[in-house]
């Protein structure tokens, strides 16, 4: 365990170290001081931060662009939340089943591109096109209800179920603390291994990275298998949070933009920038919907306009995100030259 | 000594042209050896068929033994030939240290091994006070320079250097002909070039082969082969400032 901490440490300013260790704890202490609705939005934020911090694998570390991220978490919390129903199955090991399904979808999408020099934009069509199938297909699919979606149970539990993901959003907001803090770690770690050295390789300039002897066809399955894995865990989380699940909306091409506009804005390629994005963007867009809904305004679309005008300033101003600019000006940056 | 890499009858076809024809040389361990020919001779062509960037449509590339026309170009770095490009290209985003350390990983898995071995690298480059430099701010010298570094830390037996003198002022080539012979004196590793700049050929190289037209029309050592009357004629005689500068 202090082996463990030590190498995820290793490297990092002092002030940075601290300043997470405090974040961490005000998360840690947040339910107590904050109502049921602001731990809602901070369960939001946390799913947010999570699927941002698992398609920066993608884009930020091995430079590759999906669009259609929600394919994974949309198979994570369809399978997880029908072994459920129909055969009672925990979701926890229900993961364990969506985990290689979501795998092997990353990887069939990753062999057809990588394999037939798919990249760049044509890769990202692609990855949307496989979320839309999935989209369609489910929508037809009657084991799970088709597109009249599929509900989980919802009884009152007079206590919190962690095994079984039945509880107040409290416990909720907990698990995905974990999840992210976990995903965090692990990306870290990843980045700092002979893994993400050769994945920034391949963003930099793929050819030569394979001049340098990298196999960058197996390096770049290995990022998609393991962001799938990764969003395939925020799907099942998803499905035991919101309880129901349609087609329409799980495997949206929305939901795969949700998942990048954090990273966007915070920092692709960044390990905090996913974290900080999301606080910020899911932040700001509640703080305006609930000014608009005080003073009476009823404007739908009102957040999507939003975000737009978000994404703009930030491409505008500070096209590296927030992260870098703000760690340069906290001095808490890696590796300051 | 025994030949490193043995190309024999290689030849690149582009539609109806003949980059390369039936091109065949071989390049003893611990050699110093260069390819010239003015330009359009195909000495990229070749390079790129060499690396792995090309395949040939005839003839046999041997490096060390195996056959390996036609591998991928990782798998040729892996087996011991590390190039550099014409056109830098280094990671841009990368500190300079990290650009060499992705080079040390390709046969180390501890990073912290492959830091270490990419200072070593790095202050023989004289690239070690640059190190937290992001490579995109070197200037065309040091990113040269870093080119070298990263191939040379992937540990080859041969490097192929691509042009790596051109764009380089005289004293700066006199400075990369100076590294480039003492890596080759301490390390042993064997140095394929493929350079325009006469200067850095005569200075550095042990052998030399001359291209025209995708074909050999010499091959020997250095001042033997730029007395070759067909050299002569079909490249150095074309420009009388390149003869100069010998």
């Amino acid at each position: 365990m202090g082996a463990i901490a030590a190498r995820v440490t290793d490297g990092l300013p002092r002030r940075t170290v601290i300043a997470l260790v405090l974040l961490l704890a005000v998360l840690v202490a947040a339910p107590f001081f904050v109502n049921d609705y602001l731990i809602t939005v901070l369960v939001l934020i946390l799913y947010l931060a999570f699927t941002g911090q698992a398609w920066n694998i993608m884009m930020g570390f091995a430079g590759q662009l999906s669009l259609g991220n929600a394919l994974y978490a949309g198979l994570g919390a369809y399978i997880s939340a029908a072994l459920f129903t129909r055969y009672g199955v925990d979701p926890w090991l229900g993961f364990l089943v969506a985990a290689p399904v979501a795998a092997a979808a990353g990887a069939i999408i990753g062999f057809l591109a990588f394999r037939f020099g798919v990249t760049g934009v044509y890769f990202a069509i692609l990855t949307i096109a496989f979320a839309e199938f999935a989209r369609i297909g489910f929508d037809h699919l009657a084991i799970v209800n088709a597109a009249a979606g599929l509900f989980l149970p919802v009884a009152q539990y007079s206590h919190n179920d962690l095994w079984r993901l039945r509880g107040d959003p409290t416990m909720f907001y907990y698990v995905m603390l974990a999840a992210t803090l976990v995903a965090l770690v692990l990306c870290r770690l990843l980045l700092k291994s002979r893994i993400g050295y050769f994945w920034l390789a391949i963003r930099e300039d793929e050819q030569a990275a394979r001049a340098t002897g990298i196999p960058t066809f197996r390096y770049k399955m290995l990022a998609i298998v393991i962001s799938a894995v990764v969003t395939s865990f925020a799907g099942v989380f998803y499905a035991f949070f919101y309880n129901n699940l349609f087609p329409e909306q799980v495997f949206n091409i929305s939901q795969s933009i949700q998942m990048i506009l954090g990273p966007i804005i915070g920092g692709v390629g960044t390990l905090f920038g996913p974290i900080l994005g999301a606080f910020v963007l899911t932040g700001l867009a509640e703080s305006l919907n609930n000014a608009l809904t005080a003073f009476g305004v009823d404007m739908p679309g009102a957040e999507q306009v939003f975000y737009g005008v978000c994404l703009l300033l930030v491409v505008a101003a500070l096209p590296e995100g927030i992260w870098p600019w703000l760690a340069r000006r906290c001095g808490i940056a890696e590796e300051a030259p | 000594m025994t030949a490193l890499l043995s190309l024999s009858a290689v030849s690149k076809r582009f539609r109806g042209l003949v980059a390369v024809d039936g091109v065949s040389f071989e390049v003893a361990e611990g050699a110093l050896f260069a390819v010239i020919g003015p330009n359009g001779a195909g000495k990229t062509t070749l390079f790129n068929m060499i690396a792995g960037a090309m395949r040939p449509d005839g003839g046999s590339i041997v490096f060390a033994g195996e056959p390996i026309g036609g591998l991928p170009a990782d798998a040729v770095c892996r087996r011991g030939l590390a190039r550099t490009f014409q056109l830098v290209r280094p990671f841009p985003a990368l500190s300079v240290e990290d650009n060499v350390i992705v080079g040390a990983l390709l046969h180390r898995h501890d990073v912290g091994a492959a830091r270490e071995h990419a200072h070593t690298v790095l202050r023989r480059l004289d690239l070690y006070d640059k190190r937290r430099q992001r490579a995109a701010t070197l200037t065309l010298p040091d990113r040269k320079r870093l080119e070298v570094a990263r191939a040379l830390a992937t540990g080859p037996r041969l490097l192929l250097l691509d042009e790596v003198m051109a764009g380089l002022r005289p004293t700066e080539t006199d400075r990369m002909v100076a590294t480039l012979r003492a890596i080759n004196r301490e390390t042993g590793v064997t140095i394929l070039l493929i350079e325009h700049v006469m200067r850095a050929v005569m200075a550095l190289a042990s052998r030399v082969l001359v291209l025209d037209h995708g074909t050999v029309i010499a091959e020997g050592a250095p001042e033997a082969v730029v007395r070759d009357p067909a050299v002569v004629q079909s490249y150095l005689g074309q420009s009388h400032e390149e003869l100069g500068a010998v």
